[in-house]
């Protein structure tokens, strides 16, 4: 049977490993082709790249870079950033890329995804959802990197992005967002319970634990940014992954409650 | 279709929807040398085809076509039984058509391909690794290491879990035929290039089945 996925993200900019808290400012983490190696090589489920400078920049995907993470990636790559196009998209599945995410364009053009399902089958079609909190505490939609407000309740916009042709939901909480205190899971359940689609969570990981939370309260995959990835000051970068035992231990049942295997 | 040039190890055939840059990666990793070409002329001369996924039915469809690829398809996958491996959407190309669209598939194994029941518990996609129940023995899963797991990525499989081709099944709600053999003529429903270690295997494996 299919078990939760696990998912590393790597934000980039500029060509460069960047981590952000809240969607900002970025601390530079290292080559993200490096990190994406080494993710594929430890067998992680599926690995999340997004370009966050593309959409405010105003410029589409970065094949180059794309094709690059690409050829190192021996696990399912879903690669995000600028896409505009189905050709865009097109492009980017060429290069070996299986799922492109589709964010800041479906504002203005949300035919976008359903073309984009048209040629390539909507399991290829990653539709992004950042939300953050407005004054009262309310989820709302935001685009552009954390940049552009769309007046839209996650839910509601969730509901859309399937009902567009979108096989999937990325779902990144701009509040959380490096923050590793835990996943909303009220967000989690509500967005989940909403759709149909697998829904990927992301912002607030912290400790393995968080990501058994998510998928118990209905996401089918678990991303992080921040917990897989450490920089230690004077030490470089160390990249973590979960082992086979440690995800059993987490998702099969039997296994043995998590303790707090977050950090090496 | 008599070819020109020399023989090509193995061609990725590119119908202009796929992930072709996968596919060659993991070939190469794999230990194999690949050609991505929409060209008939080249792929009259492979000695090994592979059929990449990652498109929609009818959007491959209308590439085959348009490339003109049926005839050299069929005269080299059947007329001559050169090794062939239909991967995801390659493979559901193989038989006759899918519930996704209209367009006709290849006909080369009978059967269709239906879109998932739909059931409350399950979420479609079937996005995520799942492992396989080996139904008979065949050269692409040979060595592989018990419970291996492989990527799915799809909403749509085979209408038959059983009969004379089916050589694997995996489950996710009830069984589904994930892994076909008629001959030369090979099918996995999952991503091999993208299933790590196992993956490599399989594909691997499928570079050494001996081609005429």
């Amino acid at each position: 049977m299919i078990l939760p996925r696990v998912i590393p993200v790597l934000l980039v900019a500029d060509r460069r490993q960047v981590k952000s808290r809240r969607f900002k400012p970025y601390r530079y983490v290292g080559d993200p082709i490096n990190s994406l190696a080494i993710f594929s090589a430890l067998g992680a489920d599926e690995i999340v790249v997004l370009d966050i400078e593309a959409s405010p920049l105003g410029r589409g995907p970065d094949l180059v870079q794309a094709g690059d993470l690409a050829s190192e990636c021996t696990v399912p790559l879903a690669y995000g950033g600028g896409i505009r196009t189905a050709d865009d998209a097109g492009a980017l599945i060429r290069l070996g890329v299986e799922k492109v995410v589709i964010n800041t364009a479906t504002a203005g053009d949300p035919d976008l995804i359903t073309r984009t399902a048209d040629l390539f089958g909507s399991q290829a079609v990653v539709a992004g959802l950042d939300v953050r909190r407005d004054r009262a505490g309310r989820p709302v939609v935001w685009v552009r990197s954390g940049q552009q407000r769309l007046d839209e309740h996650p839910v509601v916009r969730a509901r859309r992005l399937e009902a567009l042709g979108a096989g999937e939901i990325l779902l990144t909480d701009i509040d959380r967002d490096g923050g590793m205190a835990g996943y909303d899971l009220d967000l989690v359940a509500a967005v989940a319970a909403a759709v149909t689609v697998p829904v990927i969570v992301c912002g607030g990981a912290g400790r393995h634990d968080d990501l058994r939370a998510a998928v118990v309260a209905g996401a089918s995959a678990a991303a992080a940014g921040s917990l897989f990835v450490f920089r230690d000051d004077g030490q470089g970068v160390t990249i973590h992954y979960p082992d086979r035992p440690a995800l059993d231990a987490l998702f099969v049942a039997g296994g043995t409650p998590g303790e707090d295997g977050g950090r090496p | 279709m008599t070819g020109t040039g020399t023989a090509s190890d193995t061609v990725i055939v590119d119908w202009g929807v796929g992930n072709i840059g996968s596919v060659a990666n993991a070939v190469r990793l794999a230990g194999g040398t690949a050609e991505i070409s929409a060209s008939p002329e080249r792929i009259a001369v492979a000695r090994r085809l592979i059929l990449p996924g990652v498109a929609s039915f009818d959007a491959a469809v209308a590439g085959i076509d348009r490339r003109g690829l049926r005839e050299v398809l069929g005269d080299r996958v059947i007329g001559e039984g050169v090794p062939t491996l239909g991967i995801c959407l390659g493979m559901q190309l193989l038989f006759d058509g899918s519930d996704e669209g209209g367009g006709a598939g290849f006909g080369w194994l009978s059967g269709r391909v239906r879109r998932f029941s739909p059931s409350p518990a399950l979420r479609l996609p079937h996005m995520g690794w799942n492992t396989l129940e080996e139904v008979r023995a065949c050269p692409l899963l040979e060595g592989l290491p018990p419970r291996s797991r492989f990527y799915f990525v799809h909403s749509f499989h085979l209408d038959a879990a059983d009969g004379p081709t089916v050589v694997a099944c995996c489950d996710y709600g009830y069984r589904f035929a994930a892994v076909v053999q008629s001959g030369n003529l090979f099918g996995v429903q999952f991503h091999p290039e993208k299933s790590h270690q196992a993956g490599l295997r399989l594909i691997a494996n499928f570079l050494s089945v001996a081609s005429p």
